[in-house]
């Protein structure tokens, strides 16, 4: 890695930020001031020193709330966003490499996946379902990968075609071979910048789900579900529902900040002794 | 027109006279501060009315660069940093963006390498031949169109009152190449630069194209800049030569002078880049490669590209396979590999038959047959090291790893004269030569019978091309591997085949020892071919063109 004088500004900050949402989510327990469902004092209590960030609609500590709801939001959006790239990117590559029927048939049924709204997809199967993390977690992931499969699958069509993969083909080497050293380090920048976006993708998913009461269930609850607890102060002129929004859009921002650093020092085909 | 006869009137001196010209550019080497490199030292030259300057020199001399700075363009961030390009009398350089564009595609125009890639594919060919005529106002619309199609007349284009109603995609590579520089003539510029104008043609379109480029030079007394890398080209249509190499001038004389008397070195390495001693080998008793009878198709069986061929290879020898686009030439190399099964017909390998399907052969077949490509920059994968692009068919075919592989990496990359340090650069920290010998190297590494190369020298400069061969030709003999050659370039196989298989249409027209098929009585597609290879000679093209006259008024 590069020494950290080189990192450019705007990706300092969103490390440095996405470090801080990353401590928060994982030493949950050991920051929080106060437990995550303890009833500390009065409803809507006002920002102070004893409450940082003040109460909640039943008078909960808000800055405990938040942490952990960091830790529940960025565990549920992270294995999502795995699930769905490791799913959608190696189906993709797959279907890339191997043409045929299984390109068809993988292309339609996403297709099929991608014509239904995926909130509303995703209404009706947890609805249906019974609402744990795992199912939460699978079905975030699975309508996810269908934007990953689309995109890895036209980079990879795209790679496929050159010179390089056809002379692994003429000297014999295996699919595995093909997509995991020739196709994927080549398909890579495309897809960490992806993994960037689609990553925020899951948290507003995800925020969405639970601001409806499909998401995480109560007395949990992620920066969405802190939202929609929070949200009849704002007729009252309290502010509280606002700080998990600005939690949720500052990761959105961090988080996009790293992706663009990284995908610069990726796209460069000087193993990274270029540029910076 | 009156009043670029009172400018014709006024100037005296040449059209275009160039001062010390420098051109710069910013670079931004890896782990350094940007620097400034100087891509143009310091070059003037002058042109006179109506005469012909021929820009030669490898890729990076400078030579675009010069060409463009006669329209006051600078490529891709691309600087003029000094000197004065002074055209029909006046400092261009000092005249602003609108003197600029007044003067481009009224005084100065330009003509692109690729007329495939400078056509606007939306629009019809005439709109685009007319339009900067429109745009400066030189005609009504009536009168450019009637010009434009006196243009394709004298550019000898098929049905010229109709072409221009074709959209780009509609008529042929070399068809587009004259139509683009009729739109080049049309609004009767002073000067034309042709930056490449038949490099990325066949041979036997490249003649055409020339000749009409000559002819319309003449009859509208046009000056033009001829920029190229191919000497016995420019010979043909240029008044004057220049040798440019690194952004420097090498040499600046008479055609006649530079191609027969050079008086630099550097410039006598290009005039004789084709002298390859290289001796015919004879035919051994069994090949062991043969293609019998083998007719393959694409697109499910319906377009037939090999019909019937049959050819032999011998070991250790070479056979060119030579042949214009679309000749079928490289699908001969798909079937051989097994990447497009063939319809009928066998390959023979070692005395076995070699299965149709890639898939269905075993590795011991895979190693044995290796590929070269021409572009040596998409053959190998951008994210892998030299050292791994080499390495990999070691591990992959003889299991070698850790320091006995990177042992046998370093004696490639010595093999290929490479030092050892390349091995952990990337394929874009090489230059257009150096990767195609890593491409060699990979393939050597395999230890193969037969080595198929796929134009490989086609991207390549003369001189890098010219190192290229001899290293192959070396290899071949230390290795006793042979070649299946295969090219458009009639040179290339006059210095390195043993025997050569000409291809038209599919077919195989002539087959044999290339002494044999070199020699007299041709059939008319050789004939064609063979005529068509420029000649570093005055007066070629001519002469050419008038044997080629005869031979198709006699058929």
């Amino acid at each position: 890695m590069a020494n950290v004088k080189r990192i450019p500004i705007p990706a300092l900050i969103g490390i440095i930020l996405t470090v801080l949402f990353l401590i928060a989510a994982i030493f949950a327990p050991w920051i929080a001031p106060y437990g995550n469902g303890q009833i500390v004092g009065d409803v809507w209590e006002p920002m102070s020193a004893q409450y940082w960030l003040g109460t909640d609609n039943l008078g909960r500590d808000l800055l405990s709330r938040m942490i952990y709801g960091a830790r529940i939001t960025i565990f549920i959006a992270v294995l999502a966003t795995a699930l769905s790239f490791t799913l959608g990117a190696t189906l993709g590559f797959c279907a890339a490499v191997l043409g045929g029927w299984f390109d068809t048939l993988m292309s339609r049924a996403v297709d099929l996946l991608m014509a239904i709204p995926t909130l509303i997809f995703a209404l009706v199967v947890l609805s249906v379902l019974p609402s744990t993390l795992v199912t939460l977690i699978l079905v975030m992931g699975i309508l996810d990968s269908t934007r990953v499969y689309r995109l890895s699958r036209a980079i990879a069509v795209d790679i496929e075609v050159m010179d390089f993969v056809e002379a692994a083909k003429l000297r014999g080497e295996g699919m595995r071979w093909i997509i995991f050293r020739e196709i994927l380090p080549n398909a890579l920048s495309p897809l960490i910048s992806e993994l960037g976006l689609r990553f925020i993708y899951a948290i507003l998913f995800l925020s969405a789900l639970s601001f409806l009461g499909l998401g995480v269930q109560p007395p949990d609850a992620d920066w969405g579900g802190m939202v929609k607890e929070n949200k009849d102060g704002i007729v009252f002129g309290i502010g509280a529902a606002l700080i998990p929004a600005a939690a949720i859009a500052m990761l959105a921002i961090s988080v996009n900040l790293v992706a663009d650093w990284v995908l610069n020092r990726t796209s460069d085909l000087k193993g990274g002794r270029g540029n910076g | 027109m009156a009043d670029k006869k009172a400018a014709g009137n006024r100037k005296a001196g040449p059209l275009l006279d160039i001062r010390n010209l420098r051109i710069e550019a910013t670079a931004y080497p890896p782990g350094e501060p940007p620097q400034n490199i100087v891509i143009v030292h310091d070059v003037s030259l002058t042109l006179e009315k109506g005469k012909v300057l021929g820009l030669i020199g490898e890729s990076g001399a400078g030579k675009s660069t010069i060409g463009l700075s006669s329209m006051g363009y600078g490529r891709g961030g691309v600087r003029i940093t000094g000197g004065e390009v002074i055209l029909n009398g006046r400092d261009i350089l000092k005249g602003g963006k609108q003197g600029l564009r007044k003067l481009r595609g009224h005084e100065v125009c330009y003509v692109a390498q690729s007329a495939a890639a400078a056509f606007n594919p939306a629009h019809r060919l005439m709109d685009q031949v007319v339009e900067a005529t429109l745009l400066h106002g030189r005609a009504t619309r009536a009168e450019a169109e009637k010009r434009a199609i006196k243009l394709f007349k004298a550019l000898s284009l098929p049905d010229p009152e109709h072409i221009g109603e074709r959209f780009p995609h509609q008529v042929s590579g070399g068809q587009l190449q004259r139509v683009m520089t009729a739109m080049a003539l049309c609004s009767e510029p002073d000067l034309i630069v042709f930056d490449e104008p038949t490099t990325a043609l066949d041979v036997t379109t490249q003649i055409d194209v020339l000749a009409a480029i000559k002819v319309a030079i003449r009859e509208t007394g046009v000056a033009a800049l001829y920029i190229t890398h191919d000497l016995a080209v420019v010979a043909q249509v240029s008044d004057e030569i220049m040798v440019l190499r690194h952004g420097r001038l090498v040499e600046w004389g008479g055609t006649r002078q530079i191609i027969k008397e050079p008086r630099q070195e550097y410039t006598n390495a290009l005039v004789s880049v084709h002298e390859i001693n290289h001796e015919e080998k004879k035919p051994g008793r069994t090949p062991f490669l043969s293609v019998q009878n083998v007719t393959a198709a694409y697109g499910g069986g319906h377009i037939k590209v090999l019909k019937n061929i049959s050819v032999d290879i011998f070991p250790g020898q070479t056979l060119a396979v030579v042949g214009e686009s679309g000749s079928g030439k490289s699908t001969l190399a798909r079937a051989v590999t097994g990447l497009l099964p063939p319809q009928e017909g066998s390959v023979t390998f070692d005395g076995r038959p070699l299965a149709n399907r890639l898939a269905d052969r075993p590795k011991e077949d895979l190693r044995q047959l290796q590929m070269i490509y021409q572009m040596a920059d998409v053959a190998m994968n951008p994210r892998q090291t030299v050292g791994s692009i080499i390495g990999r068919p070691l591990e992959f075919y003889f299991g070698l790893r850790g320091r006995e592989r990177d042992a046998r990496v370093a004696e490639l990359l010595d093999k290929i004269e490479m030092g050892k340090g390349f091995a952990d650069r990337y394929p874009a920290e090489l230059s257009g030569g150096q990767k195609q010998r890593v491409c060699i190297a990979r393939s050597l590494a395999a230890k193969p019978k037969l080595i198929i190369c796929d134009e490989v020298t086609s991207a390549l400069d003369p001189l890098v091309a010219h190192g290229i061969l001899q290293l192959l030709l070396e290899l071949q003999k230390e290795e006793q591997v042979a070649y299946l050659f295969i090219t458009h370039d009639l040179a290339t196989v006059k210095a390195i085949a043993d025997s050569i298989a000409v291809m038209y249409r599919g077919e195989v027209v002539r087959y044999g020892p290339k002494s044999e098929v070199l020699t007299p009585p041709f059939d008319a597609y050789t004939d064609l071919l063979l005529s068509s290879v420029p000649e570093m000679e005055i007066g070629w093209l001519e002469k050419a063109i008038k044997g080629r006259r005869m031979e198709s008024a006699g058929n």
